[in-house]
This record gives C-alpha cells, structure tokens and sequence, in this order.
C-alpha cells in the first residue's frame, strides 16, 4: 500500500480534506456552533503541558487509518536544527511532557537526541512507537534505549486478536507486535514496579466509535495474557478522526456521513472541555506550530497572533491561545472524548 | 415505493413520538433504563439485542445493534455466536413443537 501522496490522491492534499468536511452538500452541524451552545466558544488553551513534537512522516508501516498519510514513501523528517529549537524552548519552559510522535519517530536520526535532551532537562518523555519497529535490524537497541531513559511508549493495537490489527496495520504486523510487546516486557515494561509504561492504544477497525476504555482494556488485559503471555500498563482508546486516509476510507465505503451523524449526536461538552489540545502544543518536522497533531495534518497552524513557528515562540502568545477548530474536532469530542492519552472524561 | 424498509428510516425513529409523545418518552426512559450498565455489562446487552434482532428479523435493529456491539468493543466471532444463540432457540421452538405432533398424532391413533 501507498501514501495518499504516492497515489497521486486528491485527499492527499488538506485543502480538499478541507473542502469534503465543509461541503454545503454534506453539513453537519458546524463544530463552532456545537462549542458556543457548551459555552466553550472560542476554545482556548489552558497552558501547555505537552510539547508534541511529529518528527516526520517516515513510518515502516502504511495503516489504512492514519492520519499522517505516513508510510516508507514518505521523506519528510524534523531537521537537527529544528529539533535544537524544540529544545532550546523546553529549556527556557517548564513544560512538563514531551510526547514523540511520527511516523515512526524512532526512524528519524534526531528521536534519540530529543529524548536524552529532554531527559537531561528533567522531562517526562512518551514514545508514540508502532511496535514493529522494534524489530528492525536498524533498531534492535531501541528497546534498552528507551528502557534507560525510562520512555513511557505508547503503542498502537487496535485489536487483541490479529486479523482485525492486520486488516487496519498490515499483514503480519499483529505478530510483530506481539513480539514487540514481548521484547518489552523481558525489559520490564508493562510490569508494576518497574517505573517502565507500556500504554497500548486501541482504535476501531472500522467506521464506529470506540468503546467504553475500562471495558475493552480488561478484554485487552485478559486475551493479551491468555493467548500471548503479554502484559501493559494501561489501554487508550482514541477515535478515528475523519481525515486523511480514515476520510478516504469513509468516503470509498459511503460511511462518510453516517460517521459524521455519529460523531455530531455523540458530541460530548465534558469531552470538549477537557480536549487534549487544550493544555498540548504541536510542532510540525518543519517547525509550524499546530494546536495539534490533527489541525497539523490539515495545515492549519496555530492562527489569531500566535507566533507560528518553533523558532518565533513565546509562551505568553502560546500559553492562553485561541484555538484553531473545524468539523474534524468533532473526532475528539464524541462520547467519552478522545484524545492521545484516550479518553478524556 | 421500492422497499418497505428503507435504511434512512433508522434515524426517524424519534417520529414516532408525535402523536403519542407521553407513550414515547415512557418507552424511551424504559428503554435507555434497560440498556444501562447493571446486572449484565452494556456490551453482554447489545449482544443479547443483536440476537433478538435476528430473531425477530427486524432489519433496522440488526442495523443498530451490530454497529453498537462493534462500538462496545465486540467482535465478529462473539456477534457470530449470539446470532447463532438466537437460531437455535427459534430452530428449538419449531423442533420442540414437534411433541404437539406427536402428542396429536398418539391421541388419533390406534
């Protein structure tokens, strides 16, 4: 399989993933109207918590959902230099959280410096990791890095059973992942005690919204263990959000507006105010700032006077922004809310 | 009109509310009530609304109710089984009759 920017796809571009989430023809209730009747418009920030750097979109697999449009075609990556910018503004901040996405974050030459940087700067550290690249030749010391610097990772399944992780990530990637989680667990991860996370995050095969957090991840908890002798620490769940590929996939199945009718009816005012971008700040592999990674894969940078670029940052403009919000939010609203660290009510 | 059952129609349930809206609010508080965490989890409900739903071939709940198992994490083997429950119990009620037959049939006979 190839990105949507291989194929030559019109989705490719986020300017017509714009154009299909605001077409006259298919509205929905406007995002904006939903936040003014929960009082929450303009949606503004809370202060940032979370730097969330996307170091590119490299990636080993090519998952049908993502959001990224990542894949081994793609070569966009975070340049030394930006990264140094990352940095020096977790140096001058008390930022608590700096959560590594990609991609495959583990694939860009920069991961390893922003993770012990961050670290020597006395940081908590996540790891957005697929877990099949830890099986690569090229990474077979990735797990002790990440086990020294005490990462928490975050790892994607979205099934405990592998022809629903296959049919979303790719033939096979069940089983790697499952020997992965193993590779991870031999090093402590996942065990209580050990200080080492492991958060698996589950999303939907499929066009449905997620379910219930507690009652999957004991089903999680129990198969993983039963079948495979694997343990975590936590599950997330996270909704599709309809962009990029997961919106190609809507619109070629003709799910596309009944996807959007259940995420407007589930739209959730406790979730939109505990929204992840809210207290998170994202920065593009180019240095654009973003109010997250989502708003980052539909080009639409932070906006009303916030300095744009990693290199122009100011807390004070950053800190209490307004943000930026479109129909796409209603992904992260919906339910029980649904953000990187899963639910959010 | 191509077909009775139009899947659009799923969504205008809520129109049945309008000539009897005290009835309808009774049957939507008892009905949101029934499905509500308990006794049973709210997946081993759905589960069990997705087999009624077959029983009862009503195509709008099996509409419902497969998307809402798929919502609350159930998967395609356990959605198997439970339509399957519900075959065997209406393949049971048919056989189970057949002691009528028999009974009918030993009165009549010599």
């Amino acid at each position: 399989m190839q990105s949507l920017l291989r194929q030559q796809h019109p989705l490719a571009v986020p300017g017509e993933q714009l154009r299909v989430l605001n077409d006259p023809a298919l509205a929905h209730r406007s995002f904006d109207d939903a936040l003014e009747r929960s009082g929450l418009h303009p949606l503004t920030s809370t202060g940032i918590e979370v730097l969330q750097i996307n170091v590119g979109k490299l990636c080993n697999q090519t998952c049908k959902h993502c959001h990224v449009d990542a894949g081994p075609d793609r070569n966009e990556v975070m340049t030394r230099e930006t990264a140094a910018l990352c940095m020096a503004v977790l140096e001058q901040t008390e930022i608590p959280t700096v959560d590594i996405t990609g991609g495959a974050p583990e694939l860009n030459p920069q991961f390893r410096w922003l993770v012990s940087e961050s670290k020597r700067l006395g940081r908590h550290v996540m790891d957005r990791c697929n877990l099949s690249v830890l099986l690569l030749p090229s990474q077979k010391d990735l797990g002790t890095f990440l086990a020294h610097y005490q990462v928490e990772v975050v790892a994607s399944l979205p099934y405990f059973m592998a022809a629903y992780t296959d049919a979303q990530r790719g033939e096979g990637v069940f089983d790697k992942s499952i020997e992965a989680i193993r590779l991870l667990n031999g090093l402590g991860y996942g065990r209580e005690g050990s200080g080492l996370e492991l958060n698996l995050v589950y999303n939907p095969v499929g066009a449905f919204l997620p379910p219930p957090q507690a009652s999957i991840e004991a089903d999680f908890r129990r198969e993983l263990l039963v079948r495979h002798g694997v343990v975590f620490n936590s599950l997330y769940t996270i909704t599709n959000m309809p962009i990029s590929r997961f919106l190609e996939f809507l619109l070629r199945t003709d799910n596309y507006d009944r996807y959007m009718q259940k995420l407007v009816q589930a739209y959730n005012p406790a979730a939109a105010s505990g929204v992840m971008c809210r207290n998170t700040l994202s920065v593009g592999w180019d240095g654009v700032l973003y109010d997250c990674d989502f708003n980052q894969m539909l080009d639409l940078p932070v906006s009303f006077g916030a300095p744009v670029h990693i290199r122009d940052f100011v807390h004070d403009r950053l800190d209490q922004r307004r943000i930026v919000t479109g129909q796409h939010c209603y992904g992260c609203t919906a339910g029980a809310g649904s953000g990187c660290g899963g639910t959010t009510v | 009109m191509s077909s009775y059952y139009h899947e659009d129609d799923l969504a205008r349930f809520g129109e049945m509310g309008k000539n009897a809206p005290e009835l309808w609010e009774k049957f939507q508080d008892w009905y949101g009530a029934v499905f509500e965490e308990g006794a049973l989890s709210q997946r081993e409900k759905s589960l069990i609304a997705l087999a009624v739903a077959h029983a009862v071939q009503c195509p709008y709940c099996i509409d419902a109710y497969t998307q809402d198992c798929l919502q609350k994490g159930s998967n395609l083997d356990q959605m198997t089984e439970a339509v399957h429950v519900a075959s065997a119990i209406r393949g049971g009620a048919s056989l189970v009759h057949g002691l009528q037959m028999r009974n009918v049939t030993q009165k009549l006979s010599m």
